[in-house]
């Protein structure tokens, strides 16, 4: 009895097996047949994708290549101390001379005039947004600085020709308005958005632990913000401000319209060339050893905004730990 | 009586509440003050004349039909490559690639390309598409300079919604069986629609406002041409913003410049309440 | 015996939701107050009420009178002067991101201390009394985040302390740290309590039990009980306090 019972068990277990078996097998043929088809497309895909993502590292590559076997020919021609420190522009004179300090200068002054101007404002503004504003004035004010972003600088540029320009000649009755003040203010105006939104949204990420202990050590709101919130914002502040920094040195076409674009060394009330409008404003006409150096100005320009990514780089890193 | 905190404390108040009120009283100021201009200006001057016809020196006339239709052209060409690239390389970024070194290297190469003026594009777009493969002044040349310009937009905005698909869809996809690209074709892309979509809004923005980087590599025309020659190398056409520029600049027609900001502005608020509505979408 | 702090009628909304109804209580002075109950019922937002941190929440609503030594602190008090006599500590210790130094100076500063001496001074009497000036001492300009979570909470009772106040708020100061810094900080609020006025919620009964000389117990916006903490916990008069405290429900 015992026994036949083992052999049945026997049995059952050998058609089990011998079963399952032949259902993997069925099953590995039916997968082996969708995975090779899965698989071309994946791999296909996974390629395609692949080749996007290093689009943007091939992207920066190639412009800094380009730039610098465009840009070097001029700079080795003309010699890197006298092109980068030479102070007089003059390429179409019979005794042709490329300095681009006076571009290099107003970009440098240009940029931290913006930065003096719009810093303070942009970030009391933003203080103001994200801590003080009533909750519907905020809601209000916040698009219309989005807004203000997404103005086309060439529309800055001609309200700066039509409004600024002559307001700034009258005011300080000078015989031209269009000079790097008038420049400074366009740019301060361009950089706000941007460092109101970047800084607000650093302001309002500060834990309210922080603000709370502060208050119920008996400071008020504003000692507690600008004591407690704002340093412990001044990572993301500090990205606004480079961010700032970026947007202002490379802006070529509102700068155009209200610098007066004569390659003058900086002064306040003097007409100026930036390094953006330098390559913007001869290109279309020049050649030869000109056209080089413009390209040499636009790997100057390259070089700026590198270091300005770098830092800023940094700035998130450091923010991040 | 009442006690109080100290004089100084109050001062201190009173000084950078006042400043505080300055600065956004003085950014709403310039705001207001910007727009309302803008259109008291240049509402008066769009007629539909200008806006349908093109400009002629025979009749003396200006028309920004053919800057309307450029600026299309150019929307539409730019986006239809940027974003297949775009939307693949955040893809890459957040499905692929495994080494974290590497992802590293490409957002850095993301935010710098973000951070390059535009005058540097239209530099380089220049020497490369216009002269070095000979697409001459062209609309597919400025399109293709813009293409390179926008990709870190659709880039960072794909790339922030397909992080906030929950891993367990994947895993769920994946547990089934199913391929990676599979997966992400049926489950993630959907899933960050509206992430993309915000990022093309963006990027119109971005086209429809860029003008340095299209004044050497789109060229200056003003011929009304249909969408097949605009995709042809060497017709060349001015986008709204280039035309403002150089009917501002170059021929002191102050009237059509603003009428083209007044127009300019519209998109922008157009283009800024698009961007919200779907971004407001994508947190939902 | 008198009391430092007193409600009457306190009664106190959140838009139209009553999260306080009619508290009377009477703090004494130099003694610890222990506030329990289950979560919700109310003790966290009286103890705020108390220096006026639901200032901050939107749609509160407060009716009845609290005064501290007399004086009614909703009516003509400076809010932030009321805050200076009467610090808090809050459940997660929450050091700012400067240096252990500037944290603890930061309200001296702010009350108008500017000397470096005087400084000096308030720093370190301040981290002695928090008994945590041994181990932080040789590290004052370093960041705060750098401490261990039951140091970084001592160091927030530091800095409440350093503005000299009368009473002091403790909003579970202990929930979030483990048992050996709880011990710690309970040592230290039972020597605190000669010289401020200490009122505590808790989560803990037993740390009510261990350091608490009175006790107040908290249901639904109401104080059921308010007792010398033995008697509480020994021969409670409600019903539901003892419920309560024997764990039937909370």
């Amino acid at each position: 009895m015992r026994v036949r019972f083992q052999k049945r068990e026997r049995w059952r277990l050998r058609a089990a097996a011998v079963f399952r078996h032949l259902k993997g097998a069925s099953r590995k043929i039916y997968m082996s047949k969708s995975k090779k088809f899965f698989s071309a497309a994946e791999k296909a895909m996974n390629l395609f994708f692949m080749i996007c993502g290093f689009l943007a590292v091939a992207c920066v590559l190639f412009i800094t290549v380009y730039l610098i076997i465009s840009g070097l020919p001029a700079i080795r021609e003309i010699g890197l101390i006298k092109f980068l420190f030479g102070e007089v522009w003059s390429p179409t004179s019979s005794n042709p001379q490329y300095g681009i300090l006076p571009f290099i200068m107003t970009s440098v002054w240009g940029t931290l005039g913006a930065v003096i101007i719009g810093v303070p404002v942009g970030l009391f503004t933003a203080v103001f947004l994200a801590k003080m504003a009533p909750k519907r004035l905020a809601a209000a004010v916040r698009p219309a600085v989005d807004l203000l972003a997404g103005i086309p600088s060439v529309v800055y540029g001609l309200i700066g020709m039509i409004v600024l320009v002559p307001a700034v000649r009258e005011t300080f009755d000078l015989p031209d308005g269009a000079n790097l003040f008038s420049a400074v203010i366009v740019l301060a105006i361009m950089i706000l958005p941007s460092i109101i939104s970047v800084s607000e949204t650093a302001l309002k990420a500060v834990p309210s632990e922080y603000e709370e202990a502060s208050l119920a050590l008996g400071a008020t709101k504003t000692e507690t913000v600008f004591k407690v919130t704002i340093p412990a914002a001044k990572g993301g502040i500090a990205t606004s401000v480079v961010l700032g920094i970026g947007r202002a040195i490379g802006e070529a076409m509102a700068v155009m319209m209200v610098s007066g674009n004569v390659p003058n060394m900086p002064g306040i009330f003097t007409s100026v060339r930036f390094l953006t409008t330098a390559v913007a404003s001869e290109m279309s006409y020049s050649s030869g050893l000109q056209r080089q150096a413009l390209f040499s100005i636009a790997l100057v320009l390259f070089i700026f905004i590198m270091i300005i990514n770098l830092v800023l780089n940094k700035v998130l890193k450091k923010k991040g730990e | 009586m009442k006690k109080k905190i100290s004089v100084k404390r109050r001062a201190y108040r009173l000084v950078l509440h006042g400043l505080m009120y300055a600065a956004a009283g003085l950014t709403c100021a310039l705001l207001a003050g910007l727009i309302i201009y803008i259109f008291y200006r240049g509402l008066g001057n769009i007629s539909w004349e200008l806006l349908s016809t093109s400009p002629s020196f025979l009749r003396d006339t200006i028309g920004i039909l053919p800057n309307i239709l450029n600026t299309l052209y150019v929307v539409i060409i730019t986006l239809i490559i940027v974003l297949p690239l775009g939307v693949g390389a955040a893809i890459y970024l957040t499905e692929y690639a495994k080494n974290k070194k590497l992802v590293s290297v490409i957002e850095f190469a993301t935010e710098t390309l973000a951070g390059i003026p535009s005058i540097i594009y239209g530099l380089v777009g220049m020497l490369f598409f216009v002269q070095f493969c000979s697409l001459e002044y062209s609309i597919l040349a400025g399109s293709l300079t813009l293409v390179v310009v926008t990709l870190p937009t659709i880039i960072r905005t794909t790339q922030e919604s397909l992080k906030t698909v929950p891993q367990s869809y994947r895993e769920g996809a994946l547990g089934l069986g199913a391929g990676k690209w599979h997966m992400i074709r049926t489950v993630v892309l959907p899933c960050s629609v509206d992430g993309i979509v915000t990022g093309c809004i963006l990027a119109v923005g971005r086209i429809v406002g860029e003008s340095a980087a299209l004044l050497f590599t789109a060229g200056m025309a003003n011929n009304v041409m249909n969408f097949i020659d605009a995709v042809k190398p060497g017709n060349p056409g001015a986008t709204l913003t280039v035309a403002m520029y150089i009917y501002a600049k170059e021929r002191g027609e102050f009237e059509v410049a603003f009428a083209i900001a007044a127009i300019l502005l519209m998109l922008t608020f157009v283009i800024n309440f698009a961007a919200k509505v779907a971004g407001r979408k994508l947190k939902k | 015996m008198s009391g430092i702090m007193e409600t009457k009628g306190l009664r106190l909304w959140y838009s139209s939701n009553e999260a306080l109804k009619n508290v009377n209580m009477e703090i004494p002075k130099n003694q610890i107050t222990a506030l329990i109950g289950p979560s919700g019922c109310g003790k966290s937002t009286f103890l705020k009420t108390l220096n006026r941190m639901n200032d901050l929440t939107e749609g509160c609503k407060i009716e009845g009178k609290v005064t501290l030594e007399g004086e009614d602190i909703y009516g003509d008090m400076d809010v932030n002067l009321l805050r200076k006599r009467v610090g808090m500590v809050f459940q997660k210790p929450n050091p700012f991101p400067m240096s252990i130094y500037d944290n603890i100076a930061y309200g001296p500063r702010i009350h108008g201390v500017h000397s470096k001496v005087a400084l000096d001074e308030i720093v370190e009497r301040s981290l002695r009394q928090a008994a945590i000036w041994d181990e932080c001492k040789d590290r004052l300009k370093k960041s705060a985040l750098s401490m261990s979570g039951g140091q970084q909470q001592r160091l927030c009772i530091a800095r409440a302390l350093a503005v000299e106040p009368d009473v002091l708020l403790m909003d579970e100061p202990t929930s979030a740290l483990d048992p050996i810094s709880t011990s710690k900080i309970e040592e230290l609020v039972l020597d605190l309590k000669e010289k401020y006025t200490i009122i505590i919620v808790t989560h803990n009964m037993q740390q009510a039990l261990r350091i608490a000389d009175k006790t107040a117990f908290f249901l639904l916006g109401e104080v059921i009980e308010f007792d010398d903490t033995e008697k509480m916990f020994s021969t409670p008069s409600d019903k539901r306090t003892e419920d309560y405290i024997t764990g039937r429900f909370g």
